[in-house]
């Protein structure tokens, strides 16, 4: 059996950052398992620019992004086997994977990082009534029709859900030709950055229309249009139905953290954020296995994902040299009023970074909030947030020793209106 | 006049207010880095974009492009069919020109990524 020092379970951002990290923290004896047959994952199709201002200090575009790391990945030397997918991962670290050169081989990891990325929400998961015909596609297939394979889905489109990819697809289908009619999006705010409203909707004259879903789907081999209403409370309101001719609907209605894997790894997972359980080295509940990235938790920022999957490397590369599991107390953190989840979700208290990082995102929209961890009856940490919504992912660097004060489990949550 | 603007210059999308006299920027407030005011004085008189499309090589692959430097927002589609007519041929490298002075803009546009 071929084995390892860390295996890193795919090739996109995350994983290629992880293995870079472990690289340079000495680990020799690295290996990245990517399904696709190139290094990038998501990015080589998020042809638009924006990624990089935290990492590179400059904006670039997706296919920059991922060559940049792919460059280091080449230049440090560390093997990569695309076209091969990670079938099973067993709790003593045994990952089987297939390849078409290789065909099914069991491998042995000292450690292993997840990076497997996220996946879109599809329609039948959205409980839209109506038939089921050629034309409707999650934003991201769109995407990788158009700007990889140089196919256009359609010329008449309608988009539902406003997350990011949604957004950038209604400019994306509207540059290369079509009529994209409107954006409609089920909760009364954006899932979208703001940034993205202004430079792909306003700037383009597409409506974004908030409170508004899709209710039935008309055409039986061919999509013909969509009726679309108005919603409260979930609901529709009768009267509000409005009929939109089109030949496609794109959808973007969130990701899911893509944790076949880890499930069947037995890894314990975290339902808030649909991702795995971490402490504060991003290790998961079994011993050796990091996490990091998409498949952790959802980010809006690459950026994030690969300061994130940096962390996990190092871990891995501390746990294959070190082998000791770090010392003193386990302080959970639990994410209560307004906090939606956090990562990671505990510290050990002898083995802090200097300013650990709390990544979390906000239930609702907070304007001039503050937000605090408290221990007990006691406020460890408070700071002042101008805005903070939940499209955004908040990062908070706190001082280690705001955390090392801590003698039972912390909480951490927001203190102001939702506006 | 009181405009109010969106910052798009990052992800965190500052609400801008901006006083305005006539055609002239007063004052730019709401922003919480220097390239918000910039953005909001830019905005009001020339708005400027970066174009990002593709274009594809004889041998039928598919190059994500992008303008070099962002090109007034009026000129995206001309920007786009250049790209689009650009005749191209693998190899590429990253930042390689693939349409000098992308619809008389001035700005070159170059491919982002190696093939």
């Amino acid at each position: 059996m071929r084995e390892f020092d860390l295996a890193v379970i795919g090739g996109g951002p995350a994983g290629m950052a992880a293995a870079v990290a472990a690289k340079k923290k000495g680990l020799d004896n690295i290996i990245i398992f990517e399904r696709d047959n190139v290094l990038g994952g998501i990015l080589n199709q998020c042809i638009h620019n924006g990624f990089g201002l935290h990492t590179f200090k400059e904006e670039l575009t997706g296919p920059e992004y991922a060559e940049r790391y792919a460059d280091m990945v080449r230049e440090l030397g560390i093997p990569v086997e695309t076209g091969t997918m990670v079938l099973n991962i067993s709790p003593d670290r045994v990952v089987t994977i297939l390849s078409s050169g290789r065909g099914v081989e069991d491998i042995y990891a000292r450690s292993v990082v997840l990076a497997m990325g996220c996946r879109e929400r599809p329609r039948g998961a959205l409980g839209i009534a109506g038939y089921r015909p050629q034309g409707i596609y999650t934003a991201g297939t769109a995407q990788h029709l158009i700007n990889i394979d140089g196919i256009m889905p359609g010329k008449e489109c309608v988009i539902l859900g406003s997350g990011d990819i949604g957004l950038i697809m209604a400019r994306r289908m509207t540059l290369e030709g079509a009529h994209v009619a409107a954006v409609f999006e089920l909760m009364p705010y954006s899932g979208g950055l703001n940034r993205n409203i202004v430079q792909c909707l306003d700037d383009f004259g597409i409506p974004l229309k908030l409170s508004h879903t899709v209710i039935d789907i008309k055409g039986k081999e061919k999509l013909e249009g969509v009726v679309v209403a108005e919603v409260k409370d979930g609901k529709p309101i009768p009267g509000t139905e409005e009929y939109y001719p089109c030949d496609t609907l794109l959808l973007s209605c969130g990701l899911i953290p893509e944790n076949e894997l880890t499930r069947s790894c037995g890894i314990a997972i975290d339902p808030l954020k649909n991702g795995a359980v971490v402490d504060d080295r991003l290790q998961t509940s079994i011993p050796g296995v990091f996490a990091c990235g998409n498949v952790l938790h959802v980010h809006d920022l690459v950026d994030h994902v690969s300061a994130e999957a940096a962390k996990a490397g190092e871990s891995a590369a501390a746990f294959v040299r070190g082998g000791s599991a770090p010392e003193g107390r386990v302080i959970k953190l639990i994410p209560k009023n307004g906090v939606k989840y956090t990562v990671p979700n505990s510290f050990t208290a002898g083995s802090l970074d200097d300013e650990p990082h709390i990544r979390f995102r906000v239930t609702g929209i907070y304007k001039n909030a503050a937000v605090v961890i408290k221990c007990g009856e006691k406020e460890l940490f408070r700071r002042k947030m101008r805005v903070m919504i939940p499209s955004e992912m908040q990062d908070l660097a706190v001082k280690k020793d705001v955390l090392a004060a801590a003698d039972a489990d912390l909480e951490i949550m927001t203190e102001g209106d939702i506006s | 006049m009181t405009k109010e603007l969106i910052c798009i210059c990052c992800p965190m999308g500052c609400g801008l207010t901006v006083e305005m006299n006539g055609s002239e920027v007063v004052s730019v407030t709401g922003n919480t880095c220097k390239r918000g005011d910039d953005y909001a004085r830019q905005e009001l008189t020339a708005p400027m974009r970066t174009v990002t499309t593709t274009v594809r090589t004889a041998d039928g692959v598919s190059i994500p492009v992008k303008t070099k430097e962002p090109v007034p927002k009026d000129r995206i589609f001309d920007c786009v069919k250049d790209i689009k007519a650009a005749n191209v041929t693998l190899p590429v490298r990253v930042g390689d020109v693939i349409a000098a002075n992308v619809a008389g803009t001035g700005i070159d546009a170059v491919a982002a990524r190696s093939v």
